[in-house]
Parts: structure tokens; sequence; C-alpha cells
């Protein structure tokens, strides 16, 4: 049986910034996820926001990973290329009695090192952020917060950990992991896989797979904690200019509101533990509470506009903090669990922060110099191309030119691009996450069937094996008049 | 016995409430609150002999883009062998070039009535 | 490519209905130059996915389906030689009408428009517009995206079939998933009355006993990966839904016709004013847009039930625009607003230009809410020029009154008023 040097549990974002960063090793990495693409957990479907730091509890590994983790976002976002905005966070306060909170938090970030934070007033905030509630007196201003891409973050990883080495394998649900020897083997329903490493990034199912290998007294326990969502159209996009918290007050703890990178607004979340860990639906008392917190920090939030609405699962444990490290009594399986928020943006350290150790528990040497190439090159994006650089594009590939989701201006080449990327588009989810098509105020209605039909084309699957996101979420279920009964068969046929 | 029936006229997008009155027989005796002949007419034919046109689309093979041609029956059809008609095309496939007008099923279902193509496919 | 700027007389915008319509007529007005940039690799927009029948009494005095009535057009830009780019999409028009495009055989190519008619249709309200709680799995489909898998691809969406909202293109596709092997369920339709035309509800619905439940909407969407059923509930007057009423349909397919909404990003763009109730272009009389010289028609302008009415209004933009063209802007004149009150939502035009009104004037409107037995009535100022009576009007069906040029012209009236009166 072939040996892998680490096997990581789970595509999402934390496993894929963790497989990149082993990948400057000289090991042999697999990553082992259960969809049938990366980022199809929690890292698809959360905030998208880059936060600054301020936060955490000083001394956490969250603050220490949040603020390290926004460093290296913006960082990273030049060699590897996803969309990332620098446009800075507000926490605004909307009554004078909770002053002290703000106070509190400008402290508490500048413990945690986050750089330039300062409280600004009310005028000064309206300057910024014309639609602040009539009620906020002040806010805490961090311009190191941002927000990004978490799609093109995650495939960015994914795509350049593959360009060094490392090898993903997908439609895989890890069902067992247990000791063999010196090693460990990784049970799937397709595969044993035999491994002297394993990285546990699994999620909200980070728990099951911890409690697999650890002591009896040290289970873990992760909470899927959900967040709903509304997604305004871009017509919305421009409402508020920076990522908008609330400061907890006697009126609750409110919701953000922020533009996203495709230049959409957000707006959410609620926070409501949940059993069912894949209980990613909507429900009418999540969207009523985003809607009714909303206007507590912003005024005339245009919910009109909503394209689309969508709920998250953030992987909580009680204990509120990052779980990363060995664990006890189970050599070389290291638990990269419980990353909830500020997970995405604390994804790149917590990346370099696992890989060392597990480098380390190894003993992996680095790769020689100039082996690992850290640069990946993004995707065209024909929102912000002028267009003559368009122009030039379509010179060197007419498919530039085709363009398949209006809403969002993505071309065929583009698509084309995705399918043949490694790892590649295989649904049209994954088409979706890497564009930006079907995300647009027409929500897929004008391009769905366009994408289905270049899948087929590049793919060369029949229609009906073209899903939306893996097995069991096939598109179509038949052909025409394929369940009517043909009298004329049974008379040898017309035509 | 004598009756009225209540219908509305699918002639024309104006959908013209119609009263029909029968007599002892099942005979028509009167249509009223169409606004043409066509809702007389329809009136008529919709409580002694309901017909409809069917339409649908069969495939094509040999066409440069298209991978269906729509069709329909020439002209109505009885409405209870609506069905007749699909189950009729289920199976067949068109061969490019067609064009608009071109019949692809001669009397199809036995109702007399052929089957034309509404859609070009070269 | 490169900085050259292509000169034509008139660019319109979509080759859809309106767009063939307002070609042929702008030609016939005796204008030469007219080009038409499409998107799609053919013409005909989307009547070549409406392969039922009931197009073209008006215009033809025949029933068509949607790919014959576009097929007459086509035919008409054919024979006159009217030139059209395939494949080609419409990226920005700015103010002064440089109109910039990008297709796969040309690139980026920019083009200075005498005049700009706007034809770009309308787009499907979608699912996350109407904040649907639930699951977001396959098997969602606005009616008209299965209409183009199953007419266009030959694909069948879905077996078991429920369908939210009423809209005509939701009642056609009840009666062809139906055809193509599909049950449906039901149709549920939030309001007290169908969005639809009365005739589709009898032939799509009726006729395969389909029923249809006024008041009623999805609240809840199961299954993760395929839609594995959904739950409706009737709603209340004010469209809540009423707790207890709640029925479980499993299904594998939903499909939403719940509005239509006009393309109107490039006219944004291009800094034409928008209505708030159509969501197209505030136009006058010439169908004319706040930006001089782009005028605008078919469902950009406001959504149509009937593509007679579509080629009708769109004529009247060709001739307008070739009017444009040869004569160039109007010395601005005193504005006629046209109010639209008493039960009618809005009109369109939505004003008038209140120079040389030398053609009678259609106005076309929607109403509010369902009305039997009013009369629609316009006033010029305070005196009332027309006054027809309607057994019915509802707002799934588009209404329209002529105002005669004679009368404006005597009158020079300040304002037009066009309302619903009892009597």
């Amino acid at each position: 049986m072939d040996l892998y040097d680490v096997i990581v549990i789970g595509a999402g974002v934390s496993g894929c910034a963790v497989a990149r960063e082993l990948a400057r090793r000289d090991a042999r990495v697999l990553v082992v996820e259960r969809a049938d693409d990366v980022c199809c957990g929690t890292s698809k479907a959360n905030s998208a926001i880059v936060h600054a730091g301020f936060d955490a509890q000083p001394g956490s590994l969250m603050a220490k990973l949040n603020v390290e983790g926004n460093r290296l976002m913006y960082e990273w976002a030049q060699e590897l290329n996803f969309g990332v905005i620098p446009v800075g966070s507000l926490v605004v306060c909307v009554s004078e009695d909770t002053r002290d909170g703000l106070t509190a938090l400008l402290e508490r970030g500048r413990a945690n090192g986050v750089p330039d934070l300062r409280i600004i007033e009310r005028d000064e905030l309206v300057q910024m952020e014309p639609n602040i509630a009539d009620e906020a007196v002040a806010a805490l201003w961090a311009p190191t917060g941002g927000i990004v891409d978490c799609f093109g973050l995650t495939i960015a990883l994914a795509e350049n950990a593959v360009a060094n080495g490392v090898e993903f394998a997908f439609n895989q649900q890890v069902v067992d992991v247990r000791r063999d020897g010196d090693a460990w083997l990784v049970v799937t329903p397709q595969a044993t896989l035999r491994t002297r490493a394993v990285v546990n990034a699994a999620g909200v199912y980070a728990d099951d797979i911890h409690n697999l290998v650890a002591q009896p007294d040290d289970a873990l326990r992760i909470v899927a904690r959900k967040g709903e969502y509304y997604l305004l159209d871009t017509t919305a996009g421009a409402h508020v200019r920076h990522t908008v918290f609330m400061l907890p007050s006697a009126m609750g703890k409110g919701v953000l509101v922020s533009p996203t990178v495709h230049g959409n607004l957000i707006v959410g979340p609620t926070a409501l533990d949940v059993d069912d860990k894949e209980a990613t639906n909507t429900t009418p008392d999540g969207l009523a509470q985003v809607a009714s917190k909303c206007s507590l920090t912003v005024k005339d939030v245009p919910l009109r506009e909503v394209i689309t609405t969508f709920a998250g699962l953030r992987a909580h444990q009680d204990a509120h903090d990052f779980r990363i490290g060995e664990v006890a009594g189970a050599p070389h399986f290291y638990d990269c669990a419980a990353i909830e928020s500020p997970g995405l943006t604390s994804a790149p350290a917590i990346g370099v922060m696992v890989a060392g150790l597990v480098a380390d528990g190894l003993g992996l040497a680095d790769k020689p110099a100039g082996a690992f190439d850290p640069t990946r090159p993004g995707y065209a994006n024909l929102n912000i191309i002028d267009f003559d650089a368009w122009g030039r594009l379509c010179e060197q590939d007419p498919a530039y030119g085709n363009i398949i989701c209006r809403c969002c201006r993505v071309s065929e080449a583009q698509i084309v691009d995705t399918i043949h990327r490694n790892p590649g588009a295989r649904s049209l989810d994954a088409v979706k996450r890497r564009t930006g098509a079907t995300m647009g105020r027409c929500q897929g209605g004008f391009c769905t069937p366009k994408i289905m039909e270049i899948l087929e084309r590049e793919l060369g699957m029949d229609a009906r094996e073209i899903t939306k996101r893996g097995p069991g979420s096939e598109l179509v279920l038949g052909l025409n008049k394929d369940a009517v009964a043909d009298p004329s068969a049974k008379e040898g046929g017309e035509a | 016995m004598a009756q009225t029936r209540e219908l509305t006229c699918i002639r024309c997008p104006m959908g013209c409430a119609l009263t029909v009155e029968l007599d002892d027989s099942g005979a028509v005796t009167s249509v009223t609150g169409n606004s043409c002949p066509r809702g007389a007419q329809y009136g008529r034919d919709e409580v002694t002999n309901p017909v409809r046109t069917v339409t649908t689309s069969m495939p094509v093979v040999g066409a440069s883009h298209a991978h269906m041609v729509s069709v329909k029956t020439q002209t109505d059809v009885p409405k209870g062998k609506v069905f007749d008609v699909i189950a009729a095309l289920a199976g067949l496939t068109a061969q490019a070039p067609v064009a608009i007008g071109d019949v692809l099923v001669h009397d199809v279902a036995g109702t007399g009535v052929d089957v034309v193509a509404t859609s070009n496919a070269r | 490519m490169g900085n050259s700027i292509e000169k034509r007389a008139i660019v319109i915008v979509g080759g859809g209905p309106a767009g063939l319509a307002a070609a042929v007529a702008a030609h016939e007005a005796g204008e030469r130059d007219v080009l038409i940039l499409e998107r799609d690799t053919q013409l005909g927009g989307i009547l070549n996915q409406c392969i039922h029948n009931g197009f073209g009494l008006h215009t033809f005095h025949e029933e068509l389906t949607g790919p014959e009535y576009a097929a007459r057009y086509v035919a008409q830009v054919d024979e006159l030689g009217i030139e059209r780019r395939l494949g080609t999409m419409v990226l920005d028009i700015s103010e002064d009408r440089v109109v910039t495009a990008v297709s796969a055989t040309d690139g980026i190519t920019r083009i200075q428009a005498g005049a700009v008619i706007l034809a770009m249709g309308c787009r499907e309200r979608p699912r996350g517009a109407l904040a649907i709680p639930g699951y977001r799995p396959a098997g969602i489909y606005s009616a008209g995206t299965a209409q183009r898998l199953v007419n266009i691809e030959g694909q069948l969406p879905g077996r078991e079939v429920v369908i939210l909202g009423s809209g005509d293109i939701g009642l056609i596709m009840a009666r062809r998933m139906t055809f193509e092997g599909a049950h449906v369920q039901c149709v549920a339709e939030i309001m007290p009355y169908s969005g639809g035309l009365k005739r589709n509800i009898v032939q799509c619905l009726d006729d395969f006993g389909i029923p249809l439940l006024l008041s009623h909407t999805v609240v809840d969407i199961e299954g993760r990966d395929r839609v594995e059923a959904v739950t409706i509930a009737e709603v209340d007057e004010r469209m809540k839904p009423i707790p207890g009423t709640e029925r479980r349909y499993p299904c594998d397919t939903l499909l939403l016709s719940v509005g239509l909404l006009p393309e109107n990003e490039l006219s944004r763009e291009a800094g034409v004013e928008l209505s708030g109730v159509t969501r197209g272009p505030v136009v006058n009389e010439r169908l004319e847009t706040s930006v001089p010289g782009v005028f605008a028609c078919g469902n950009v302008l406001h959504v149509h039930d009937l593509v007679d009415f579509v080629s009708q209004e769109a004529a009247a933009a060709g001739r307008s625009a070739a009017a444009y063209v040869a004569r160039g802007e109007d010395a601005a004149a005193q504005r006629v607003d046209i109010v639209a009150t008493d039960g009618v939502r809005y009109t369109v035009p939505a004003y008038l230009s209140g120079s040389d009104l030398d053609q009678d004037v259609t106005l076309r409107f929607r109403v509010g809410g369902v009305f039997r037995d009013r009369y629609v009535s316009v006033y010029l100022d305070d005196e009332r020029v027309r006054h027809a009576k309607k057994r019915i009007l509802t707002p799934g069906e588009m209404e329209q009154v002529v105002i005669k040029a004679d009368q404006l012209r005597e009158r020079a009236p300040h304002t037009v008023t066009v309302k619903l009166e009892e009597e």
C-alpha cells in the first residue's frame, strides 16, 4: 500500500491552506474531501470578512492567528491572485451607554497587535458611511479590516497546492481513522489510505474524526452554529463602503452589513446552534431576524434588492478557541478544529502553523530553493478589466468574447479555464465558485443551460450526469418524453 | 335536458367569458359573451367536440445548432386525442434540414391531422 | 479593434420581437443604416423557446407559435437586408450613444449611433428574490429556464413538479412538462388572482386537472442535493402564511413564475431615467427615454403579455428613431405629465413631449387589482375625453387606450389623467 506523508481530511479553507504550506516541504500530501470540490462546507457560506483582529481574547490562539492571518491574507492575495479588498471595518456604537464597550474593544485590539485602530465620532462616521443609523454615536475604525472572495481564496490555495505536488481526492468521506504500526489508516468507502500523519480539518465534523483517535477524556464536541444571510444585488453594493459591525448593546448583538468583493451587499448572520450538521437551510425566523437587526446600524438597507439568501454552519466549540495541535496519545495526528470566525481570516496563519507542526513532527525537509512556486494565475475578471485589455484577450482566445453569464460578465473562456485547471470544476456550483457565474441578479436563469452545455462538451458528459454540486444533485432528470409510452413502438415504429 | 355552460374562450388572449346554451338534445342553441366569430365557434366546439392544437418538440439530428425542432398539429385535434398525439411522437426523431411547415408525421395517432415543424433546423 | 469607432444611424440592442419590429419599421420609415446587435446565436429572442401557439392574432390574423412569429419578422429583416451581428453582447452605452459590444468574432467593438433603440427584454425574478426559506438544492428553476431546457435542449428538469406563481410562462410550462412526461401537482399563487392570462389557466391547467391554489405560497424547500419536497401554506390578506395551513408536497422540482423584470442595467449606466413602477425607462409618446436619441420598446420598457403589442410598440420606436436621425433633436417643449391614478398603476408613455403631436397616442397601462365593470377614463386637464367600459380588469392583463391627436392639439392640456371610474 502506498504511504503518504500527510493526509489532510477536509478541503475547506483550512485544509487547503495546510496543504499549500505543506507543499513547501518534501512530502507526499493528499487532501481527502467528501464533497465534489474544495470549499463546500463552512468555507463557502460565511461573511467573507477579513477581520482586523480586535475581537478575540488577548493571548488566545484566535487572537494570534487572526492578526497574523490578516497580514498574510493581503500578502498571499498578491501571489495567489484571489480577490481581497481592504475596505476597513467599523464597529458602531449606537448608544452612549455602551461607549465603554468601544473603548474596551480598542484596548483589546491594541493588545492583540491590531494596527491603526482608533475611535471615530459621529461626524466622521457619517462622512465615511452616509447611511449609518441615526442612533450611531461613535465607532471603532479598523483600516486593516477587509473583504475576501472566500471561494477564490480556497480555490487558489488548492490550485497552488496541486501545482506543487499535492494530490486531492474528492467524493470520499472519511469513515474511520486507525493506527497501523507506525502509520495511520484513513478509511473511506472507496479506499483505505496509509499515511504517516493526519491533519483533521473536517469542519463541523472535526469532532467525529478527532474522537476516532482521541483518548476518552479528550473528547471534542463541535456544535454547528447556523448563520443566515441576505445577499443583495450589486445595485445595493455601495449602500455601505466598509464592513459595518454593531457593538453589542441592550438592543442585542446586531448583524454585519458589508460590501462583498463581487460588488454585492451582504447582511447577516444570525447565530443559532443546531443539532443537524447538514442544516444549511434558511428559516423564516432567521431571515426575519437579519432583516430587523440590520437597521440597528445602517438605515434603509434595500432588502428588496435581495438576490439570494443562504445559511452557513460555523464549527463552534464551547471553549471558543481554535483547537490546533497533536492529539494526546495519537502521534502525528493533528487537529485543525473548531475553526470558527475569524477562521477564514486566520486560514493563512493556520496553514503556516499546522504545516510547521507536521513538518517538525515528521522531520520533513523543505524543498530545494526554487522547487516551490508560490504563485498561481488568477481568472480573468471582465468586470474590472478595461475594454482594450478585454479586446486583447479576445485576440488570444475568441471565447473571451462569448458572454455566458450576463449578470456577472463571465465568458466561455473563463468557464473552460475552470474545467481544465486542477482541481478543476466538475459541477455548476464549482464553476460558480471559480468565476461568479450564476451569482448575479438572475441567479443562473439564463446561463445555467449554457454552462451545462460547456461542462458536457469539455468533460464528455451527458446532460443527465451534470450536477449542481456532486452526485445526487443532478440538474436534469431525464430527456423529453422518455417516460411517455410509445404505442407505435409496438407496431414496429414510424419515421 | 336544457343546460347552460360557462366557459372561458381560449381562442385569443382576450379570454372572453362565454355562455353556451344547449337544448334537450345537447345541441347548442346560443353562444353569448364572445367578441368574434372564432369565439362562437369555440363555444360550440367546446361543449360538443372540444379540440386543441398540440404544440411540442422533437429531437432533430444533423442540424448545425438545434437539438430540437418545435412542432404542432397542423390543425386542431380532438381534445381526447391529445395524449395519443404526444405518445405517437415519443421516440421519433426528425432529420435536418427541417423548415417551418414541413410535415414530420402524417396522420398522427389516427387523427387525420399532420404534425408540422414550427421552427427551422438546418 | 483598436480605437476606431464605427458610425451607424440606428443601433438596436436586442434582436428579439421588439428589436426586429423596430428594425423593420425604421427601415420602412426610410432609414437604411440600421444595425441589430443580438447576444444569442439567432434572432428571435425568447420567442424561439415559446413553442406554444397563441401569437400573431393581431399582427398576422392567424394563430402562430413563437418560432413561427419570430420567423415572419426575421424573413422581413432578411428581405430588407438589415444588418445583424449575432453572439454580440452590448457592454456599455454612453450618454452620447457610443455603444460598446463584445463578440467572439469581432472582439470588442465601438459604434457611434445616431439613435439607439433599447430592446433587451426582461428576465425572470429568481427564487432568491422571494427569500423563500429552506435549502438550495438542484431542481429549482425559473419557468423560463425550464422552458429552455425542455424546448431547446430536450431535457426534462424533473418528474414531480410544483409550480410557484401563475405567470404565463409558469402556466405554459405546466402543460409542457405534462406533455413531456412529468407530473405537475399544483400551481400556487400568493395573490388572490392569477398573474397569467385566463386562457392559459383553462388550456394549461384545467385541461389537465392541475389545481391552481390562489393565496398560497411556498414556505419551505427540503432536500440538500436535489429538491425532495416543498411546503405550501395559505396566506392572509397581508400575504403572510397562515399557521396550520401548511401542506407538504413531495416533489423533485420547483418551478418559479413569480414575475418578470425589465433588464435595464445598460439603460441605467447610460443615464436613462427608470420608473420605480415598471422598472423600465420613463418615455414620452415617441418612446424616447430621458437620454436624447435613446428609445425603448418591448419588455425592456414594461413587461407585456402579448408579443403582438410588443411588435406594435417597437414599430413606433423604430419610426421615432428614424425620425430623430433624420431630423435631429427636438427643441425642448413643455412636458405634459400623464397622471396614472385610481387603480391605474402606470402608463407608457409616462409623459408627452408636447411638441407637434401629429399622431394618436396609445397609452398602455396595468391596473393594481381586480376590478369589475369599471370605466377607463382619460381626462385632458378637467375634461373627460375617453370613457370606455370594461367588464373586468386584472393586473395580469395589459390594457390600452388611445388619445386622438386632434384632441390633444385642440385642448393643449397641461396634464393628462388616466383612471378607473365606477360610472
